[in-house]
């Protein structure tokens, strides 16, 4: 430990947390820890629980869209896209094919993004920041392709209710066709420098593991379940908006290295693997684009009253970047907003995996084992020390100073 | 491939033999999206609360069930409880969507834990207790989970009834400032007003 005058007695008390701006739920760790070993883990979310779900029961249905617009900065189209797919069934309404194809194009797009940037925080906790910077650099070129699409880097305002808000035009295709050719080519470097750098490999390979029947058990979703050997994804198990028409099918690790161990690499095996997938997605929808309308009902007003009249419930489901996304909502005729809205981000399924993950690791590798599930950034603002009754304070910098620190001395030999 | 697949109606089928008087209502959906080459399969059963637990036992035994969420509301005399399982992920559009519902009436708000058959289930369990009032028998760990520490006991977002958020706890942020600005305004005509004379 970084602070080591005094004798410790273990097992030592280590909190981490609750300080986080990203997630929905800020979240604190509270580790038990034997010299460099954590021996126990227990966590508690919702520091800053904002109660959108009870916001939303006082307000119409298209207001709500810009509040799930705005739950998560990573991941604005998942939540919008799923809101608008429950009420969609709530209030029958069928979506255009064209707007369902605009909805894709962008989950994908959302998606590259998401991962890459998730690339460049896992290489920055480890100490890579060579890497870190390539990745954030090549990132840059779907964050610009998205404002050119949509006018934004984040918080796109393309979901509607019953379709999307603006149309990819032919005259967009060829900068769109760009950036996809651009990561075609960049892939074979990344796959490179993520999986075939030694020392990163002894850092994350055995590093934080999840059993198939771990995964299953705890209800994770997205790639931590994926690396753990799961199959299942939405976009294949239940394929929605264009995904029906394009046959996807999950990433799990053994596709590259023909076996599954569930830990850090497959991690990032899976994620990789999923950006060429989201490229392939987007060059099929570009070439199979169908003509027509991008809203079922175009007049706000009219869509408005519709809404106020409808009865019923409906599941909104997406594959998210960081696993399955569920919303599910309830309209009465009796008011205008949600009887009900419940929101089910992918962390809120992969908060209890953290505490098999991180059982028996050492303090080093908290940070990239709880960035590999990908909690929106890395969730290790503030380490509080709890040593013979004082406290003292670890920062993130502290604890990702020890995660460089083995790195190096892993380099060195 | 999953082996002995059921269809959904096979499925309700199943769970009427089984649990006979217990299951309340069955309802298929199918919705298609995109180009609507093919739809999705939601089942919706409404069951009584005693059932609960042999429900999630029954969907075991045809594969293991990935619970979505718990989601609930206030129904006036009754608080719903919605379990939201997959089966049959893992292949080319193969899942259904098994949506179990259960109603427990304000004055027993209690209800199984089935986090001894599914452990992830506890997140969302814990999530209920404190949002709905309801009460989970025999769950492992009955902490809170979102709601702060001081949050006042006895008090939950999601009811509509008295045990909600009262408008006291409201903290209405857009109201703040609101009279001053307005107060200004009119002082700032005033003295305008009197200059010009």
């Amino acid at each position: 430990m970084a602070t080591s005058e005094t004798k410790t007695h273990s097992p030592i008390k280590t909190v981490i947390g609750p300080i986080h701006p990203a997630l929905k739920e800020p979240i604190k760790f509270i580790f038990e820890i034997e010299g460099e070993k954590i021996s126990k883990v227990d966590l508690a979310p919702g520091h800053n629980h904002r109660g959108l779900e009870w916001m939303a029961t006082r307000r119409n249905p298209v207001q709500i869209l810009y509040v799930a617009e705005r739950i998560c900065g990573i991941c604005s189209i998942a939540h919008s896209l799923t809101f608008c797919r429950a009420i969609e069934q709530a209030a029958a309404i069928e979506t255009p094919a064209r707007a369902d194809y605009v909805r894709t194009i962008f989950a994908e797009l959302e998606r590259i993004h998401s991962h890459l940037l998730w690339a460049g925080v896992a290489a920055l906790e480890l100490g890579f920041d060579t890497l870190f910077y390539k990745t954030w650099e090549v990132r840059e070129d779907v964050m610009d392709l998205l404002e050119y699409l949509s006018g934004n880097r984040v918080n796109y305002g393309i979901m509607q209710i019953g379709g999307v808000r603006r149309d990819i035009t032919p005259a967009q295709h060829p900068r769109i066709r760009k950036s996809l050719l651009n990561y075609t080519i960049l892939f074979d470097e990344l796959v490179n420098m993520f999986l075939e750098d030694s020392v990163l490999r002894m850092r994350c390979r055995d590093t934080g593991l999840l059993t198939r029947e771990e995964a299953l058990q705890l209800c994770t979703v997205g790639p931590t379940q994926r690396a753990s050997g799961v199959a299942a994804d939405v976009r294949q198990d239940n394929p929605y908006c264009a995904y029906g028409d394009l046959r996807v099918k999950a990433v799990t690790p053994d596709q590259l290295l023909d076996e599954v161990r569930g830990d850090v690499f497959d991690r990032i095996i899976v994620r990789l693997l999923e950006v060429k997938q989201s490229v392939d997605i987007i060059a099929q929808c570009l070439e199979t684009l169908p003509d027509g309308p991008l809203l079922a009902i175009p007049k706000i007003m009219v869509l408005l009253n519709h809404l106020k009249k409808a009865e019923g419930e409906g599941i909104g489901r997406h594959e998210a970047p960081r696993g399955e996304v569920f919303h599910y909502l309830r309209l009465t005729a009796d008011r205008e907003s949600p009887a009900a809205w419940k929101v089910k981000a992918s962390t809120y399924s992969n908060l209890l995996s953290w505490i098999k993950m991180l059982q028996g690791e050492q303090v080093a590798d908290i940070p990239i084992i709880v960035a590999s599930v990908d909690p929106c950034i890395s969730c290790t603002d503030r380490v509080a020390v709890i040593k013979q009754g004082k406290t003292a304070v670890y920062t993130q910098e502290d604890l990702r100073r020890i995660s460089r620190e083995k790195t190096r001395r892993l380099r060195q030999g | 491939m999953i082996a002995n697949k059921l269809s959904p109606e096979q499925i309700i089928e199943k769970f009427k033999a089984m649990l006979g008087k217990a299951v309340l209502a069955g309802e298929i959906i199918r919705r298609a999206e995109g180009r609507k080459q093919a739809a999705n399969v939601q089942i919706w059963l409404t069951l009584d609360k005693a059932a609960l637990k042999a429900a999630v036992r029954l969907l075991c035994s045809l594969h293991y069930p990935h619970l979505a969420v718990i989601s609930g509301y206030d129904a006036g005399e009754a608080v719903v409880l919605v379990y939201h399982f997959y089966i049959y992920y893992g292949e080319w559009r193969g899942e259904y969507n098994v949506s179990l519902r259960i109603s427990l009436a304000k004055t027993d708000l209690s209800v199984d834990t089935i986090s001894d058959l599914i452990p992830g289930a506890v997140v969302s369990e814990r999530e209920k207790q404190e949002f709905l009032g309801v009460r989970v028998k025999d769950i492992p760990d009955a902490r809170r989970i979102f709601l702060p520490e001081d949050f006042p006991e006895g008090v939950f977002p999601w009811r509509q009834d008295e045990t909600g958020i009262p408008e006291s706890m409201v903290k209405k942020l857009y109201e703040a400032g609101k009279n001053e600005g307005e107060k200004r305004r009119a002082a700032s005509v005033d003295s305008k007003s009197t200059r010009q004379e």
